[in-house]
């Protein structure tokens, strides 16, 4: 593999992380990690879905007129969308009933459309496969990584497995909306940390 | 033309694109939509199913889902009520009830009932309640004040309105929401009861 292969592949987890370091898809990062295990599966979800999207639209991309591609990137971005719903509904009941309100707004998460129109456009098919893994797992870690955090905090535990006896008050804000901002923010700072950013 | 270029815009071509991008959409739709409606009805039937042996604390040995009819609150709202029998005889009544006044809108709720009038439990079927907050209502430290408890010789509301229900902390909405739905059960089942 060439270097540039291998830079696609990895890309995305670290130097251009979507959720520390983009800022990509705020909506989903903030609204489901209210515990470990959501922000696992819509990680897992988006991945999914942006593996599928950036293959479809790699290959249809020379088909596709310039001015229509941003409607056609949609239609195909909510159409796999709508497939993982069913078929999580169809064959992963339990996962669906905690994540299901959350997964039509995969459509509108705009590291799909992003990837589709950066990369998927301009690339083969096997460079944006490539390109998706390492987003959509740079997403999943981003999100699995928050909702540890406000999970711990908020509800004191880890993947709903509880450290605290009966009587404990969590801190509940974590789990309240604005705790996702505060604890995103500490995230950030931890990283920016570690890569070196001034 | 380079290769990477995508093709010139032209009113045909655009139009033509997005029609058989619609198209190709719409077939793999249906056809994921036929494979899967099956298994998605299954997998809510058996959902109400277990709800109702997990509401129902004794045993029983017919099939409540099959004999399901519908019955009418004093409101002329329909529910359905799914009948438990032992030997023939029904020992208890599960209600499909729901409420629109969850924090997340609609949520559907299954109440037992044994023939005294009194919950034997309830389980949520659908809500689009806040994970963590509003979700604590399904759990076993806020249900289980619920069993054997009669609505009509209680006050039934939250503390926060005066009631004897403790609300879920910071999640009275979706408390008040549960109550809500057990209510409207409650007034199909002592209508239905009535007429017995």
């Amino acid at each position: 593999m060439s270097s540039q292969t291998i830079q696609n592949l990895t890309r995305g987890i670290i130097r251009e992380n979507p959720t520390f370091v983009m800022l990509l898809g705020m909506c989903p990062t903030l609204g489901v990690t209210t515990s470990a295990a959501n922000g696992l599966g819509m990680g897992l979800a988006t991945l999914f879905v942006l593996i599928l999207s950036n293959s479809a639209i790699s290959l249809v991309k020379n088909f596709i007129p310039s001015m229509v591609r941003i409607p056609c990137y949609i239609v195909i971005i909510a159409s796999f969308v709508t497939v993982v719903e069913l078929l999580m509904a169809a064959y992963l009941p339990e996962l669906h009933a905690q994540l299901g309100i959350f997964i039509p707004l995969i459509v509108v998460n705009c590291i799909i459309l992003g990837r589709a129109e950066a990369f998927a456009a301009k690339n083969n098919m096997f460079q944006s496969v490539l390109d998706a893994i390492g987003m959509g797992l740079g997403f999943t870690i981003g999100l699995t990584s928050l909702g540890i955090v406000r999970e711990i905090l908020g509800s004191y535990s880890v993947f709903g497995w509880s450290f605290a006896g009966e009587g404990a008050y969590p801190m509940l804000l974590f789990i309240m909306p604005p705790g996702a901002f505060i604890a995103l923010a500490g995230l950030i700072i931890l990283v920016n940390k570690l890569r070196g950013v001034k | 033309m380079a290769k990477n270029q995508p093709i010139k815009s032209s009113l045909t071509n655009m139009i033509l694109a997005l029609v058989i991008v619609c198209a190709l959409s719409a077939l793999v739709l249906g056809y994921v939509q036929q494979i899967t409606a099956a298994p998605i009805k299954a997998v809510k039937d058996n959902m109400e199913l277990k709800a109702i042996s997990e509401i129902i604390p004794e045993e029983f040995d017919n099939n409540p889902f099959a004999e399901r009819t519908y019955i009418t609150t004093s409101h002329k709202k329909k529910l359905m009520m799914y009948p438990v029998r032992r030997n023939g005889k029904i020992i208890a009544l599960a209600i499909k009830s729901y409420t629109n006044k969850g924090f997340g809108g609609k949520m559907e709720i299954m109440v037992g009932f044994t023939l005294d009038g009194n919950i034997s439990g309830y389980k949520l079927i659908d809500h689009k309640e806040t994970p963590g907050l509003g979700t604590k209502v399904a759990e076993k430290s806020f249900a289980d004040q619920f069993k054997g408890l009669n609505p009509s010789k209680v006050n039934f509301k939250v503390n926060k309105d005066g009631g004897d229900i403790d609300a879920v902390t910071a999640a009275t909405i979706s408390s008040r929401a549960v109550i809500d739905a057990i209510q409207r059960a409650y007034d199909a089942y002592s209508n239905f009861s009535a007429g017995l």
